[in-house]
């Protein structure tokens, strides 16, 4: 089911949960809602749900406008954080919930809600465990009795709200794995919200990512990783450096430096935002510009190898990542001074926060978060 | 190679057995202190709570069992055990009724005016029953505000069984909705929100989700109520007249016998009140016993 969502605003006595969003969802699609708390990712999804209802604008299920309808003539599959299975009744009675309330000319036979029941159990890999109740089951477990009693009903799309944020690291982990499988048997149109970027990223076709209400960016993962187009979207999707830079003639400097970094022909002259993933950075080529730096710190974790050091040029701290199997780590050394390179990064002009690269396939832009350095 | 396990669909671990009596350094003091202590609570519990019940009922029996059998059977008393029981019978339900719906309206929805809502539960707890009862004369009797037209109407409340209803009504309150809107609280919209995504309609939600979800609280907080109910006197004094064999109630009945030295008597109605108390008190555990899987199953999480 196509799900268009036009001009929603929303605002609880006075705080404004959603700004001006649109947004297409595409039939069969697995479409994530990232953000950090607050950013109205779960005001959307229960917009779309209808438990809450938007100030204005519509929301088109297919043709059909749902912004004013209540949930229950929606047909969504809504999958809560902490479940919300019903405690007094078995594995079996709460997936056959959906079937049983509804109107007795709809309702399918006694024989017929048991048998789809069994079988969505299997779907959701729990046969055999219908007459268990709620506490006699797992946080994974109880998280996949929900998705079934969800699915029974035939929804038109599944809304999930944080659906692994109750769980421990490893079920998390092969819960996702396992709802990635199960969307691409069954084709469900699927929006989940998460604030795990890494959740977002490994599950979703699709990422909408969220600040105070506004969407600030919608792209596939590599598009939004790759190209972000606010600072906030790259701040939010990972480590950041965030270098005080200067564009001077189709060049950037960094501040204090004399020689250019690197040219850029998009952005107008004036002071800018370099942002750089500490995985991005590597050493240069002899001869080739670069980034003047003196290393305080190495600390290996895990597989990881991470540096700490500061620009000579104007003495901004940076982080380094790189592999420990990498060629160049043995250079990485407490003490030593490096040149460093850039494989990817981002220019922001810092008077209007603005986009790094121009993106098409993307509704008209909002106003930007700021200055977001929080990360390290 | 180890075949994968995919720990979203392992149980949950089994618990150990968790022993009746642990030792704890943190809770265990010396043994002449914990005896000391725990005589000391039980002495209390004795004087204070099963030494009167007690005392009700030896005094009640001290005449013969045929002196107690007497004083139940003589007219006046049967009439205030009847009137009792109607007036509990009658208040129960309404505060069932109303106690759902404060607790229901209270906790699964936002609106203007709720703090003052939930204030005016508790006023039947912080007012003086007697000032309960006046507020009533005040209000019903024959120069309160509808006084001269319940007259003209040839309606009687005050000194009347309605008016012991109401007053009764109004006093027991507060029990049931004070017992389910902490646990409705905490229970939170989710289960009536995931009922209704599932196409049920606001009934079907209310009886197959809310419902189960505070059967227990309900239960304990009707208890309470008719354990009130049926033993208020502040209120009801004021509002009866105290007119023997037609509004008198059975604390009321048994305050009038003691008025009047006959001791026998009035222990006698008041055992019969205890033992009221005390079956209340017996349904309670039985439930709790038969149904105590249930009732840790709703508090486990």
């Amino acid at each position: 089911m196509d799900i268009r969502i036009r001009h929603i605003h929303k605002s609880f006595t006075g705080f404004p949960a959603l700004v001006d969003v649109n947004l297409d969802i595409r039939s069969g699609e697995l479409i994530a809602l990232l953000g950090p708390s607050g950013s109205g990712k779960t005001t959307l999804l229960r917009v779309i749900a209808g438990l809450e209802f938007p100030d204005y604008g519509t929301i088109l299920f297919g043709a059909e406008d749902m912004a004013r309808k209540p949930v229950r003539e929606r047909r969504v599959g809504f999958v809560f954080q902490h479940y919300a299975l019903f405690k007094h009744m078995s594995v079996l009675d709460n997936i056959a919930f959906g079937l049983r309330v509804q109107p007795r000319s709809l309702r399918p036979g006694e024989a017929q809600i048991r048998r789809k029941t069994v079988e969505l159990l299997d779907l959701v890999q729990l046969g055999g465990l219908e007459q268990r109740y709620p506490h006699q089951l797992s946080g994974g477990q109880k998280q996949r009795v929900a998705l079934a009693r969800a699915l029974a009903i035939e929804p038109r799309v599944l809304l999930l709200d944080e659906p692994f944020g109750a769980l421990d690291a490893k079920v998390r982990k092969d819960l996702r794995r396992w709802l990635r499988e199960l969307h691409d048997r069954t084709g469900y149109t699927t929006v989940f919200v998460t604030h795990d970027q890494e959740e977002a990223l490994e599950l979703a076709d699709r990422v909408v990512i969220m600040n105070r209400g506004c969407l600030e960016q919608v792209g596939t993962v590599d598009e939004v990783y790759e190209h972000p187009r606010t600072p906030f979207v790259f701040d939010f999707l990972g480590g950041t450096n965030v270098l005080d830079a200067e564009m001077r003639g189709r060049m950037v400097f960094l501040r204090g430096a004399e020689q250019p970094l690197v040219t850029d022909i998009i952005h107008p002259d004036g002071p800018a935002d370099l942002y750089v993933r500490p995985g991005d950075l590597r050493l240069a080529d002899p001869g080739s510009p670069g980034i003047e730096v003196h290393v305080s710190a190495v600390q290996r974790t895990g597989p990881i190898i991470r540096a700490s050091a500061e620009i000579l040029a104007n003495g901004t701290g940076v982080s380094i990542e790189l592999p420990h199997l990498h060629h160049d780590a043995a250079r990485f050394q407490a003490g030593a001074t490096l040149r460093l390179r850039m494989m990817q990064f981002c220019v922001y002009p810092r008077a209007v926060a603005a986009h790094a690269h121009p993106i098409t396939d993307a509704p008209e832009p909002t106003a930007a978060e700021s200055r977001g350095r929080t990360r390290a | 190679m180890r075949p994968q396990i995919d720990h979203s669909l392992l149980d949950p671990p089994k618990l150990p057995f968790e022993p009746l009596i642990q030792r704890n350094a943190v809770i265990t003091e010396q043994p002449w202190v914990r005896w000391i202590l725990t005589a000391g609570a039980l002495a209390f519990l004795m004087a204070f709570l099963l030494l009167p019940l007690v005392a009700v009922f030896t005094e009640a029996l001290r005449g013969g069992f045929k002196l107690y059998w007497e004083s139940l059977k003589e007219p006046d008393a049967l009439v205030a055990i009847r009137l009792t029981l109607t007036v509990a019978a009658i208040a129960v339900p309404l505060n069932l009724v109303f106690g759902v719906a404060a607790a229901w309206a209270v906790t699964k929805f936002e609106f203007r005016g709720k703090f003052f809502l939930i204030t005016l539960i508790d006023l039947p707890f912080s007012v003086s029953p007697v000032v309960s009862g006046l507020i009533y004369v005040l209000m019903f009797g024959a120069q309160g505000w509808f006084g001269p037209w319940l007259a003209a109407h040839d309606i009687h409340i005050i000194f009347a069984v309605p008016g012991i209803v109401l007053a009764t009504v109004f006093v027991t309150f507060p029990f049931i909705a004070r017992e389910l809107i902490p646990l409705m609280q905490e229970q939170g919209t989710d289960d009536e929100q995931a009922a209704l995504s599932l196409g049920a309609n606001g009934w079907q939600a209310f009886w197959y989700v809310t419902v189960p979800n505070i059967k227990w609280g309900l239960l304990y907080g009707v208890l309470l109520c008719n354990a009130r109910a049926m033993g208020e006197f502040g209120a009801v004094s004021v509002v009866s007249g105290h007119i023997r064999g037609e509004t008198n109630t059975m604390p009321l009945h048994v305050e009038i016998l003691y008025n009047e030295y006959n001791f026998a008597a009035a222990f006698a109605v008041a055992s019969l009140l205890a033992g009221l108390a005390l079956v209340t008190l017996a349904l309670k555990s039985f439930l709790e016993a038969r149904h105590g899987a249930e009732l840790s199953a709703a508090h486990r999480h």
